[in-house]
């Protein structure tokens, strides 16, 4: 395998692991006006993702961080070709970011409700935008031989990306759901679960439609259909899974069967995309691909030692962070 | 043209901004750990007090600089589209390294910190402090490594047409890195060191909770004289480097047309035309430029349109001085600054020596108004080390004007420089606020429970 081919599966993994971790994160602050019904409520919601979500994000930035030392034309490519939809999806990082922090700084109502609608849109946001973004890189965008996209508005928004949009942030939605109902008590975990079940349906509905739009404006099935179809198959296995284990109140195997789906389907984009890592509407000659796209050899060496170093303490040490703060969030114990 | 000037604009904003909080969020944890530390060891509560009143402080800064760096690492492929291609495969090492070094670390073990004060053991509670805090500089190193390869590019060839690393050892060991890395930690530890100085003398005037101010005074003071004076050192070697790696942004520092007689005088203040490439008065102190330059009392240094005809030879014709006044100006403010800081830190140890603290009021009253300085100074020597360096992104190998993404339209530009700046502008205003809010609150001195900490910590006046 080449580096630059092992690089890619980084990327993904990277990706994997944003939308595994920050994924239930926008899902519990997608809740905070969904689920909750009052202050304490939210409060408890808030304070199930408080020592992880920080760290999740940096998924995403390591991510970004990881195309640019590898990949720099793609890198180039996407974040001045998606120049809008990003700063969109900054805007919110920030406005969510500083909202947790500044929401109980302050007793006043008119305070904590205005940071609470910030969180809510900036975890709203995020996962809509990423989802139209990987949807529309998977159907192509118009890139020209230089490798720029000179992209209008159909282009990133059309009927499928929306569709994919949709899907993404309802399957953060419902990973945000299984989260507070591993992570908290009462009659908050009950309505998690229960406003769960119901949103498995909406869930298994957008995928399916998705992936039948997919087959119509991809070659998602006609690209190594050998692994796709099996996986899209285990995605539909894992969510309809997750039906019954919530019936059986098994709540760590619903979370884990949701972020199976969500890896999945984050992996599946990855396997229909390989070796290309940016589709050109225009030309497949103009398509960047792994090695077109890549760093030199010995960047990619220093990095993958780097990596390969550093990525196992990172990894020990946030599931040491889960481990400190396994306990549920207790509504009794926040009364002060 | 004007895509470039947006371009430009947002990134001076953004970095300027951002850069706000980098240094205060390095400087505190710094001194909220050495607090903490104190605790742990002496097992008084008042260090306890002190590393929870500072703490509350540092996670509302260290929030925003978290949030604003996001900006900066997508900010060079949105805007810089073409940079991020020339230089992506020596560039974006570093950033991902600081992603994967520093960033999970700072962030794993502060969300550990603020949730894990009943969690975990003191000891290992500390711990997670100081990871915080060697995080936020492992962050500075990384990013650095990449600033100085702008400066100074090293390890690297060309390449299919772009730059290719061929050696990594060379981009940490980078001259420049060497001595931008250790003037930046000293001026961050400083920026912490005269936010707490600053607060605390303010406490200490109005008579308030003394006895913590006044320790958090003095140790703040301690590292604030021990970061001035390494300022100045690491200041000085990089004034030298300079003269080797960067001539014509020292002589844009300096205001210096022609070559200086020797030994060379330093101008603290010029009127510079830069139409007509002279100045038209000048308050020079003979010497002291030599010294400067080369620490000793004699040498000449080379003027600008020495190094413009050289410049011209080695890379082909066009203009390569930089904005002299802003160059000139942002110099002497950092310097100045820095002056002020070391000064007046060595009076207040002084003062605190003769146990005359508490009753200089003047004193007390100019160290709230110090906590601007090294803001000023950061904001300053970053803008000299930018601006100095134009017309170059890459010193030598590529022109800013190449630099900008080519697709990406003045609407757009226009639109995010406006609701980025925007959201910095409400950013900075509820900083503001929550800060004065928790200051006038003062060291809450609860019952050792402190519930607000330990169970409910989104709640007020807790963490997060």
């Amino acid at each position: 395998m080449e580096l630059s081919e092992l690089w890619f599966i980084l990327v993904a993994v990277l990706f994997i692991g944003f939308f595994f971790l920050e994924g239930f994160d926008f899902g519990v602050g997608m809740a905070t006006r969904t689920l909750a019904r009052n202050d304490i409520e939210r409060r408890m919601l808030v304070n199930t993702i408080g020592p992880f979500w920080d760290a999740n994000e940096v998924w995403l930035l390591t991510a970004g961080g990881a195309i640019f030392a590898a990949f720099p034309h793609w890198y180039a490519t996407m974040f001045s070709g998606y120049y809008i939809p990003l700063v969109f999806v900054l805007l919110a990082l920030i406005g969510r970011g500083v909202a947790f922090e500044f929401r109980g700084k302050e007793k006043a109502q008119q305070w904590k409700n205005s940071w609470d609608w910030v969180i809510f849109i900036g975890s709203v946001l995020p996962p809509f935008l990423f989802g139209v973004l990987f949807t529309s890189i998977l159907r192509g965008m118009p890139i020209d031989a230089n490798m720029n996209i000179y992209a209008g508005f159909t282009d990133y928004v059309n009927v499928y990306s929306v569709i994919g949009g949709i899907t993404v942030t309802l399957l953060c939605y419902l990973h945000g759901l299984m989260f507070v109902t591993l992570k908290t008590v009462g009659e908050l975990r009950e309505r998690a679960s229960k406003q769960g079940q119901k949103l498995i349906y909406a869930v298994l509905a957008s995928l399916v439609l998705f992936v039948g739009l997919s087959y119509f404006e991809t070659n998602l099935f006609t690209v190594r259909a050998g692994v796709t179809i099996p996986l899209i198959g285990l995605i539909v296995l894992a969510y309809s899974s997750v039906i019954i284990l919530l019936a059986k109140k098994r709540d760590a195997l619903s979370f884990t069967m949701s972020g199976l789906g969500i890896m999945m389907t984050v992996g599946l984009l990855f396997v229909a995309l390989f070796p290309r890592v940016m589709i050109s509407s225009i030309t497949s000659a103009n398509d960047l691909t792994v090695y077109s796209a890549a760093s030199g050899d010995y960047s990619l060496k220093v990095m993958t030692i780097v990596a390969v170093t550093l990525l196992p303490f990172v990894i020990g040490y946030q599931i040491w962070s889960y481990y400190v703060f396994r306990k549920r969030v207790n509504g009794k114990d926040m009364i002060y | 043209m004007s895509e470039l000037i947006l371009a430009r604009l947002q990134f001076g904003t953004t970095t300027i901004f951002h850069f706000l909080f980098v240094p205060m969020s390095i400087g505190l944890v710094f001194l909220v750990a050495l607090m903490e530390t104190l605790y742990v060891v002496k097992k008084q509560e008042v260090y306890l007090k002190m590393a929870k009143f500072w703490g509350h402080l540092f996670l509302i800064n260290f929030a925003v600089g978290v949030v604003t760096g996001i900006i900066q690492e997508f900010q060079f492929g949105m805007n810089w589209s073409e940079y991020s291609r020339f230089v992506g495969d020596v560039f974006g090492a570093p950033l991902a390294i600081e992603a994967l070094l520093a960033f999970f670390m700072e962030s794993t073990f502060i969300g550990l910190w603020i949730f894990g004060w009943k969690k975990l053991s003191p000891k290992v509670h500390l711990a997670c402090i100081w990871l915080v805090a060697i995080g936020t500089m492992l962050s500075a190193l990384w990013i650095l490594a990449a600033n100085s390869f702008m400066q100074e590019p090293v390890g690297f060839v060309i390449q299919n047409g772009r730059a290719e690393m061929n050696d990594f050892f060379a981009l940490l060991t980078n001259p420049q890195l060497l001595v931008e890395y250790p003037h930046v930690i000293f001026g961050a530890l400083a920026t912490g060191a005269f936010f707490i100085a600053g607060v605390s003398a303010f406490k200490i005037r109005k008579n308030l909770q003394v006895d913590i101010f006044k320790k958090s005074f003095n140790i703040a003071l301690i590292i604030g004289l021990i970061s001035g004076l390494g300022i100045s050192i690491s200041g000085h070697t990089q004034a030298q480097h300079l003269m080797e790696s960067q001539p014509m942004k020292m002589a844009a520092s300096e205001g210096l047309w022609e070559d200086s007689e020797d030994p060379a005088a330093w101008s603290a203040f010029a009127i510079i035309d830069e139409e007509t490439q002279r100045n038209t008065f000048e308050l020079n102190f003979p010497y002291a430029l030599s010294f400067l330059a080369y620490s000793k009392f004699g040498g000449n240094v080379r003027g600008m349109n020495t190094l413009q005809a050289e410049y011209e030879a080695t890379y082909g014709e066009g203009n390569y001085i930089p904005p002299v006044n802003a160059t000139f100006w942002s110099f002497r403010i950092m310097v100045g600054a820095g002056g002020v800081m070391i000064l007046l830190s060595a009076v207040g140890l002084f003062l605190t020596y003769r146990k005359k603290l508490e009753t200089s009021k003047f004193y007390l009253h100019t160290m709230v108004w110090l906590i601007a300085f090294p803001f000023v100074a950061n904001t300053a020597g970053w803008v000299m080390t930018e601006i100095g360096r134009q017309p170059w992104t890459v010193f030598g190998l590529m022109t800013t004007s190449a630099a900008v993404s080519p697709n990406v339209s003045t609407q757009a530009l226009l639109f995010s420089l406006i609701a980025f700046t925007l959201v910095y502008a409400i950013l900075a205003i509820v900083l503001v606020f929550l800060f004065l809010r928790e200051i006038r609150k003062g060291v809450v001195y609860s019952t050792a429970e402190d519930p607000q900490v330990s169970i409910d910590p989104f709640n007020k006046g807790a963490y997060r």
